[in-house]
């Protein structure tokens, strides 16, 4: 990454700001349930995961009651796991407009990473009622939540530039995609806590940043679990780490873009 | 004057061929796995632009001509920085606003409103540059009623007129535009060429690729020929133009063999046997241009006398649209007798007034 490739971006922030919106307003546009599908869908799995593992399986959740264990971690989860999915196709599904103008290439996986907000959001506000439900009363930690999902943002958004990139030079990433996001969601902890691996195994969690950022995330809204301070910090150099390998390829091949896409 | 671009050495390769393969990481692992250390056949390149220089100073009007897949838009690529070259250099001054299709970007789902905001900030636009040119931009594309339907709603030609109609509202310092005008209805075509018009004396600098000679030479002050992929001859338009559309001419020869025309009917008493364009020197030519004072000279063999002939003409567009239809005989010329042999005849014409374009002759002798 240098400096003028970053100024480039922010020059084009407004540009950003509408591909980010056409994304929101084309998703609500036709949709019968509109902004409810962005609760139904953590929701339904939340119900799925409660009766299979909280009820069936008996997956421990740190004595948290299961549903708002597994809502808490699909909320953000969702968020991430549909980005990646959205922002890998991000550049092939603009081909008309990469092979037609001129702007910064990241902006589109960007927009995307901007758009899920939005669905975020609804979620957050069900997760809120969920908490009150529950009489979680979270302590000062809470100040920590934004920080970690923000870290899920960054997240999404570096290996969302990888992939986009990728798939524009091979078109078959796009269908190892859904199966990517599916390993990725039973190596984080979300159906089950960190406690429930066996300790010789636990380490290697801290390969995953999802993994740390998603019980930081968890940790500090539930507050039932004292915060595993060196999984935070590794996943979080991770994240850094990562957003600087996705820029570097992205800017390595965004060259190529306009006539191979 | 200021330069406005400046353009060093330009040269853009594609690998053909590279395309087609390679393109699934599968293939791509798989092939590694076989073979990691065989190397790749020799790629078949194409290079789409060979050393190209020009400058271009602030406030020219810059056509470019040139054949299909001669290198023009993959230049105005690019220029407006959509592509990256192979090698040489390319310096824009200014803000620059490129062109190469009418409503880039559309979503069919949003509404004409939305459409404007978006294609807008895609070409460049700030906010509330849009906000406040909205109610201009409306009139012009003259959609008012449609403005909140999605645009998936819209006729062809509705959508045409929305994407130029914020596309005129650009207010570029350099503006790169690619055939936009070779679509649309003939007012559509005109609103075009008005607005390129105003770019012109508003001081704008403009490249502009175009098929459309009358307009290359009517709006351009400066004229690029670009012909595989190097710049074939730069200059007035006009010397320009007429040196690109001498290449048209089939063949060096000047006169026409008509002789192995294979639509003919009739008897074949008498038979058009060539035809040549001659200047107004009297030397034979083989581009005519808008304007121009010449003369047609039709040849003919005759089998046997032919008693009050009646040559005509009728002059047809590519498209079949008849432009023309002429004789001896509508012009009251009385011809008494051809004698056998061989014989011509002379239209003469003071003042071409034709747009360049590509005609068609039919010739008939009753």
């Amino acid at each position: 990454m240098n400096s003028e490739w970053i100024a480039d971006f922010w020059r084009y922030r407004e540009l950003l700001y509408f591909l980010a919106w056409r994304d929101v307003k084309v998703r609500y546009k036709q949709a019968a349930l509109g902004a409810s599908w962005a609760v139904i869908q953590p929701l339904l799995t939340m119900i799925i995961f409660t009766l299979f593992f909280g009820g069936l399986a008996r997956v421990p959740s740190d004595g948290i009651p299961y549903p708002l264990f597994s809502f808490c971690a699909l909320v953000p989860w969702t968020y991430f796991s549909t980005i990646l999915g959205h922002a890998g196709n991000s550049l092939i599904s603009n081909a008309q407009l990469i092979t037609k103008v001129y702007f910064p290439r990241a902006l589109l996986p960007a927009a995307t990473v901007l758009s899920g907000l939005v669905d975020f959001s609804v979620g957050a506000v069900v997760l809120v009622l969920m908490m009150m439900y529950y009489h979680v009363k979270p302590g000062w930690p809470l100040l920590l939540a934004p920080l970690f999902f923000a870290g899920m943002v960054v997240l999404a958004f570096s290996v969302s530039m990888f992939l986009a990139a990728l798939n524009v030079r091979y078109r078959d990433v796009k269908y190892a995609l859904p199966f990517l996001v599916q390993i990725w969601l039973f190596v984080t902890p979300i159906i089950y806590p960190v406690t429930f691996l066996p300790a010789k195994i636990r380490p290697l969690l801290a390969f995953n940043p999802m993994a740390g950022l998603l019980e930081g995330f968890r940790s500090s809204l539930l507050g039932r679990k004292q915060m595993d301070w060196r999984l935070e910090g590794i996943s979080v150099a991770i994240t850094l780490v990562l957003l600087v390998i996705g820029a570097a390829y992205f800017r390595k091949t965004e060259k190529t873009f306009a006539d191979i896409v | 004057m200021s330069q406005a671009i400046a353009v060093e050495k330009l040269s853009k390769k594609f690998i053909l061929g590279a395309l087609q393969r390679d393109t699934m990481l599968r293939e791509r692992v798989i092939s590694l796995l076989r073979a990691p250390f065989r190397r790749s056949a020799p790629p078949n390149v194409l290079w789409a632009l060979r050393d190209v220089s020009f400058r271009v100073d602030a406030g020219e009007v810059v056509g470019i001509i040139g054949r299909n897949g001669a290198g023009k838009s993959t230049l105005l690529k690019v220029l407006s920085k959509i592509t990256h070259p192979t090698s040489g250099k390319v310096r824009v001054n200014g803000r620059v606003a490129s062109l190469l299709e009418v409503g880039t970007g559309f979503h069919e789902e949003l509404t004409g409103r939305e459409n404007i905001y978006l294609n807008g900030s895609i070409l460049g636009m700030k906010h509330n540059e849009v906000a406040a040119k909205l109610d201009s931009i409306v009139n012009f594309a003259g959609v008012a009623q449609f403005l909140d339907t999605p645009i998936k709603r819209y006729s062809t030609g509705m959508r045409l007129r929305l994407g130029f109609a914020v596309a005129a509202h650009l207010d570029p310092d350099v503006l790169v535009v690619d055939e936009v005008l070779a679509v649309g209805d003939a007012g559509f075509q005109r609103k075009c060429l008005n607005a390129m018009e105003g770019l012109r004396t508003g001081g704008r600098t403009v490249l502009f690729v175009s098929h459309n000679m009358a307009a290359v030479e009517n709006l351009c002050t400066r004229c690029l020929w670009i012909d595989s992929g190097e710049v074939r001859m730069d200059g007035s338009p006009r010397e320009v133009i007429e040196a690109y559309m001498n290449t048209f001419a089939n063949s060096r020869e000047t006169m026409a063999d008509l002789r192995s025309v294979k639509n003919r009917r009739g008897s074949g008493e008498i038979r058009y046997t060539g035809m040549e364009y001659i200047s107004s020197s009297g030397e034979p030519i083989t581009v005519v241009r808008s304007g121009d004072a010449f003369t047609i000279r039709f040849h003919y063999h005759a089998e046997k006398p032919i008693v009050f002939p009646s040559f005509g003409l009728r002059m047809y567009t590519e498209m079949g649209a008849l432009v023309t239809d002429t004789s001896t005989w509508h012009h009251a010329i009385e011809i008494p007798v051809v004698p056998p042999g061989d014989g011509y005849l002379d239209l003469q014409i003071d003042f071409l007034n034709l747009l360049p374009t590509r005609s068609y002759f039919s010739l008939w002798i009753s």
